[in-house]
């Protein structure tokens, strides 16, 4: 016993390292599990204020980059006003069934919430965005976020009460479901490391791609809706050993600049999630 | 100044030029990122006991971390450092007394090239560990050796300026005064 004590004292600075380094270790390791377990939450509420402080100063050398953004958002919605369009032939109206039955009638499927962008990295090898939008207004885990042109950004994965956490398109796990618009061969987005730009693979060689073709959503998944887009093509790899090409896209959103983007709720999430839950249960 | 007051305006400094200027600058390649917030723990005085260093690290690193988002992976390289700093330092200080009579490792308490050694293998060890533990997440030898050594550059180069252009006053303590 006096040895374990006496072993104890003399090493003791040797011992209170490898507790600190197990300490650290255990938190990097477990983070992408546990989220709560290392008061992440908690430190967001204040790295968050911090955030936004630097980023009063920031926006104003950005903001006119974000209003040619918003420009071209709206000349976008502009052109999908009703008024717009016109029936060319007078006589020839639609005509609308006015009994109303159910499943007539339209509901609203996806929700947009717009967010300010206080905290943004591109250099790190996984990088997050902050947004001052949290659980008080409205924002939950898992919901995709768009920037003011409808592209792609990422996805929520931490929210406190005021603020949240967006892993963007440029982290090692992220991994959006796409598709080539023109032939509709789906695909996977990753990211390799190079900023502003991802990679899409398993599209079959057959697949004729050609530089500039859009990728975007493929809509299979809860979180975005189909045809938002995601990047064009820069770059077509063949790989020889597999059956599949590897692409590089530029992404359609510029992470460099980024002040406002769009969060998307799925409101009709729950069902098609309880139905598959219930297909697995079946299965087992 | 107290040393305690100039220490945690340093710390608080290093964190938000780490945060807000070296990781936001567009990168020159994608495999260099330089970092210099762990010069916190390679200036703290001479006499902080080794259990403080460590704990201070832990705090600088975590503080760091979460602002990456991050938890750990900053945290415990600057661990690693501190608890390497005082062997070094007891190599590499020659003359008697220097401890004694200076407050803390800078190049006029110890002399420009046993300092800079002091850094260098500091640096080194922060940077190999740190994009050990990255590489070892999501990516390969190849990543880890070019990333070390391009951000260990680069890294040196702005500490290089760092120490030339923010001369830290050194006074020589004597028993007398």
């Amino acid at each position: 016993m006096r040895n374990i004590v006496l072993f104890i004292r003399r090493y003791f600075n040797f011992l209170f390292f490898l507790i600190l380094q197990g300490f650290c270790l255990y938190m990097l390791f477990n983070y992408n599990r546990f989220h709560q377990a290392v008061f992440m939450n908690v430190a967001n509420e204040y790295t968050g204020r911090v955030f936004k402080q630097f980023n009063d100063v920031e926006y104003y050398f950005k903001l006119k980059k974000t209003n040619d953004s918003l420009v071209k958002a709206n000349e976008r919605l502009y052109n999908k006003l009703k008024l717009d369009f016109e029936i060319p032939d007078t006589i020839n109206k639609f005509v609308v069934d006015s009994i109303k039955i159910d499943s007539l009638e339209k509901y609203r499927k996806f929700l947009y919430m717009q967010a300010k962008v206080i905290g943004n990295s591109v250099t790190l090898p996984n990088n997050y965005i902050q947004l001052s939008r949290g659980i008080q207004q409205g924002v939950t885990k898992d919901l995709g976020v768009l920037d003011a042109n409808s592209a792609v950004v990422g996805t929520v994965i931490d929210v406190s009460s005021n603020y949240s956490v967006v892993m963007s398109l440029m982290h090692r796990q992220s991994n959006v479901s796409a598709k080539l618009k023109k032939s509709g061969q789906e695909g996977s987005v990753t990211w390799d490391g190079q900023p502003n730009e991802v990679i899409l693979k398993g599209i079959p060689k057959s697949i004729v791609v050609k530089k500039g073709d859009s990728v975007v959503t493929s809509g299979f998944t809860d979180r975005f809706p189909y045809g938002l887009l995601i990047g064009t093509v820069t770059d077509v790899i063949i790989e020889k050993s597999s059956n599949s090409v590897t692409l590089k896209l530029k992404t359609a959103a510029d992470f460099y600049n980024i002040q406002f983007v769009n969060i998307i709720n799925n409101l009709k999430k729950e069902e098609p999630q309880q139905l598959l839950k219930k297909v697995k249960k079946t299965n087992e | 100044m107290s040393s305690l007051v100039k220490n945690i305006i340093r710390f608080i400094f290093f964190i938000l030029v780490q945060v807000f200027v070296l990781n936001q600058i567009p990168p020159l390649h994608h495999l260099i990122n330089p970092y210099i917030y762990f010069l916190f723990i390679l200036w703290l005085p001479f006499k902080t006991g080794r259990r403080t260093l460590m704990v201070l690290a832990l705090l600088l690193g975590l503080c760091l971390d979460f602002f990456t988002k991050t938890p750990g992976l900053h945290a415990a390289p600057c661990v690693l450092i501190a608890f390497l700093r005082p062997f070094l330092i007891n190599v590499l200080v020659s003359h008697e007394g220097t401890e004694a009579n200076y407050e803390e490792p800078s190049i006029k308490s110890m002399g420009f090239v046993p300092y800079f050694t002091l850094v260098v293998v500091l640096t080194l060890v922060h940077h190999a560990f740190l994009f050990l533990l990255e590489a070892l997440q999501f990516a390969g030898v190849w990543y880890f050796f070019v990333k070390t050594f391009l951000s260990l550059a680069i890294s040196l180069l702005l500490i290089l300026i760092v120490e030339l252009l923010f001369v830290r006053k050194q006074r020589f303590r004597t028993n007398t005064a």
